[in-house]
């Protein structure tokens, strides 16, 4: 019997996160669309997810970029013309990868960021000086981070994107021998509006998710210093979980 | 009495999970009065004040600002009653993201429009109410010493001008001359502000010198309520073992070996 009753203090368990969560991000959501807004903040949190992300989503962007010509090449050498190798690093650049390494990478660099900053503003009552001081925290800190990292995860993946195509060209030309400007042409012949939009797309949700997984697990989080560790790593593992599966379910939508 | 009390709570009750915390907690706070509750670590003092700010709601029970029923106001009512409050945190809870100044500021900034040259000119004054000088100001709250927080902190408490303040645990950490330095400045602000106070701490010689009245919780109950000049006459075991720190008593403290 005991261990029934620990499933199901496990499901309840997960049923309260579940609704807890979805409160917080209706509330959070809400907040957007009611004024007063803070532009100030959305700028500085703009400048930090966006500005702050490009070295390492975009060293990120070119290796991977790199990789993907090298191992089209050697691996489907066989099976397709070595054209393709620039359309494969394209696609798989604009469909998948940009918004999804990016997805991952600023969850690490931002969704930590925002769940440690939140969580110790928890665990220092600031978050409580924040309401007696007339000021809702959900629309001071959550709402913000939520609308500034919507805007700057698309706008990252962009970059990401030619930096990504860029690696495989520099890869191609310089050692595989490709001619560039075939291998320009060949690129440019692939590129399709669907392919970039639906990445875009990804992005923007990847960018919702990092900043409410953050936000959530900071602003619920306590018990000191150890609480806030805590937070951070859930804020970081959710996130990244989320994106994989929400990555799947869009390409569904979008590719079927 | 004729008039509304400033504070009224009614059997108010306030429970984490199985753990009880407030279990009818009944008293009047008057205007301009300085109400100071006492009462040992995790006896509820925090979780009183707290529900009173509604940033905790109790699970029954009334409690009524100025003869306004507060425990069911939701978002802009709320807003607004928040603008009669202000709070002194134990920890200070200074925004560390803001500098001195910009914290002094907060509230009328983002609470009440207050444009920012004149927010700021308004925070360098509070400042120099709680004897900072305007060098402090363009410093962040992480370079100052506890008891320079303790005082930033009071001045963003009282900036907006606020009609009650509540002070959680204002000496908790501070040397004695400076706990009486903040005493002091209490008393000052209180006075010249014509607000009306309500303190938790269990420092009893801060609570002295603060309160007009105090009152004592234990287990979740005002046990004893009355003027701060009686306390030493009060005949309860429960306060009398509290003022004079007996570690012998009605009171036992939950110590786990």
């Amino acid at each position: 019997m005991n261990f029934l009753a620990a499933i199901g203090r496990m499901f309840l368990a997960f049923l309260f996160h579940v609704g807890r969560l979805a409160m917080f991000a209706g509330v959070a959501l809400s907040h957007c669309v009611r004024p007063p807004f803070f532009p100030r903040l959305i700028g500085r949190q703009f400048v930090e997810i966006g500005y702050f992300s490009l070295p390492v989503v975009g060293l990120t962007a070119i290796f991977t970029g790199m990789v993907l010509a090298l191992q089209t090449s050697s691996g489907f050498a066989s099976y397709v013309a070595e054209s393709a190798v620039a359309k494969v690093v394209l696609l798989s650049m604009t469909r998948e990868l940009g918004p999804v390494l990016a997805g991952l990478m600023v969850a690490g660099r931002i969704g930590a960021a925002m769940a440690a900053e939140i969580g110790t503003m928890r665990v220092t009552e600031q978050i409580d000086a924040l309401t007696t001081l007339s000021t809702n925290p959900f629309k001071y800190l959550v709402t913000p981070r939520v609308i500034a990292a919507v805007v700057a995860l698309p706008a990252l993946v962009v970059i990401d994107d030619v930096i990504g195509v860029f690696g495989g060209f520099l890869v191609g030309v310089y050692n595989l021998g490709f001619n560039p400007a075939v291998y320009l042409h060949d690129t440019w012949e692939s590129l399709r509006t669907l392919d970039v939009v639906s990445g875009l797309i990804k992005a923007a949700i990847f960018g919702f998710v990092i900043a409410l997984m953050g936000c959530y697990n900071g602003y619920h989080s306590k018990g000191g210093a150890q609480g806030v560790g805590r937070a951070t790593t859930n804020a970081v593992v959710s996130a990244s979980i989320l994106i994989l599966t929400l990555d799947y379910v869009v390409t569904a939508l979008f590719f079927r | 009495m004729s008039v509304a009390p400033k504070i009224r709570m009614v059997d108010v009750h306030k429970s984490f999970g199985a753990k009880r915390v407030l279990d009818g907690v009944t008293v009047d706070i008057g205007a301009g009065e300085s109400f100071v509750i006492i009462g040992g670590s995790g006896s509820g003092k925090s979780v009183t004040i707290k529900c009173v700010l509604g940033l905790l709601r109790p699970d029954s029970g009334s409690i009524e600002i100025d003869g306004q029923e507060t425990t069911q106001l939701h978002g802009y009512d709320r807003d607004t009653l928040m603008r009669k409050f202000g709070m002194l945190f134990q920890g200070g809870a200074l925004f560390d993201s803001l500098k001195v100044w910009e914290n002094v500021a907060f509230g009328l900034i983002q609470g009440r429009h207050v444009d920012r040259r004149g927010a700021r000119d308004r925070a360098y004054e509070t400042l120099a109410q709680v004897g900072l000088g305007s060098d402090v100001a363009m410093l962040w709250p992480s370079e100052l010493s506890g008891g320079m927080q303790k005082r930033v902190a009071l001045a963003r408490a009282i900036a907006a001008r606020p009609e009650i303040i509540f002070f959680d645990e204002p000496t908790t950490g501070l040397d004695p001359i400076m706990a009486d330095i903040i005493n002091d400045l209490i008393v000052k602000c209180v006075k010249e502000l014509g607000a009306t106070a309500v303190s938790i701490t269990h420092d009893m010689h801060s609570a002295r010198k603060i309160g007009d009245r105090m009152a004592m919780i234990h287990g979740g109950k005002l046990i004893w309520v009355g003027r701060t000049a009686d306390i030493d006459q009060s005949g309860n075991p429960y306060v009398e073992q509290f003022i004079h720190g007996r570690a012998e008593g009605p009171i036992k403290m939950q110590v786990r070996g």
